[in-house]
């Protein structure tokens, strides 16, 4: 049995190799956000002024479904990760900081729920030509 | 615990524009954060139904909401732009002063002609297909 503390023992001996696992994922998240947004936003400057059935023809439509999947995690991650950080930095007080760190993580969990069921549900009920 | 350094105030230093370009990219991933919101609800929208779509249209289509829209346009510009000079700087270049200030003079001009063009294809060319 040893005397050492915990803490004794873990001290000098490196990261605990997961600290990078946030700074990795904000990453790969922004490089899959750039061609991912361009599209989207070009894509939403023709689809502000569509109808109901055109949006719902769109959001099925071959392979936007898959994309807009794809959009709707990395979106959502980066963006938990960015508020996170900015929350870490800004809110001092331990209990607020907690708080928003619980309602930011809630937040883009619902956010990204919400969004991926309702493009699931509109490429199962849509039926578009070709 | 072990007392741990600290990094100097942010008060002490002397400010230069590469500041505002740091803590515009923050604002600007904030404001964008808000705007998955509509995202959401503009998808849920579609998914509900005609009268539910019309609703989101109509509310997204006023003038506080296009006015947002346009300001998300313009957040995601810069976070674009920006983003990819943090990119570069992760592989460890354009780090020397001299070309941080001129890669954000370079991001803020391209921002400017992003934004121009999007916000002239979304409100004012009314681009049909």
């Amino acid at each position: 049995m040893s005397l050492r503390s915990p803490l004794g023992k873990a001290l000098g001996r490196g990261s605990a190799k997961q600290g990078v696992g946030h700074w990795w994922v904000q990453r790969t998240t922004a490089v899959a956000l750039v061609p991912l947004t361009l599209w989207f936003a070009f894509e939403l400057v023709h689809l502000q002024t569509a109808s109901f059935d055109a949006v719902r023809g769109w959001v099925a439509g071959g392979f936007h479904p898959v994309l807009l999947v794809l959009l709707i995690g990395a979106m959502s991650w980066h963006s938990c990760l960015g508020v996170q950080v900015v929350i870490e930095d800004y809110v001092p007080h331990k209990g607020a900081k907690v708080a928003a760190l619980f309602a930011n993580q809630l937040f883009h969990v619902v956010i990204a729920v919400a969004a991926t069921y309702a493009v699931l549900r509109i490429a199962f009920t849509t039926f578009t030509a070709g | 615990m072990r007392q741990r350094p600290l990094s100097p105030h942010l008060g002490i230093y002397r400010f230069a524009y590469t500041m505002a370009t740091s803590i515009a990219h923050r604002a600007s991933g904030m404001v964008m954060s808000a705007g998955l919101l509509a995202l959401a609800w503009w998808l849920m929208a579609a998914a509900s139904g005609p009268d539910s779509f019309a609703t989101a249209v109509a509310v997204l289509g006023g003038g506080l909401a296009q006015g947002l829209l346009a300001l998300w346009l313009l957040a995601f510009c810069y976070h674009l732009c920006n983003g990819l000079r943090h990119l570069n700087w992760d592989f460890g270049r354009g780090l020397e002063k001299v070309e941080a200030r001129r890669s954000a003079a370079l991001v803020v001009a391209a921002t400017v002609l992003l934004a121009v063009a999007f916000l002239y294809a979304a409100f004012f060319a009314g681009v049909p297909r």
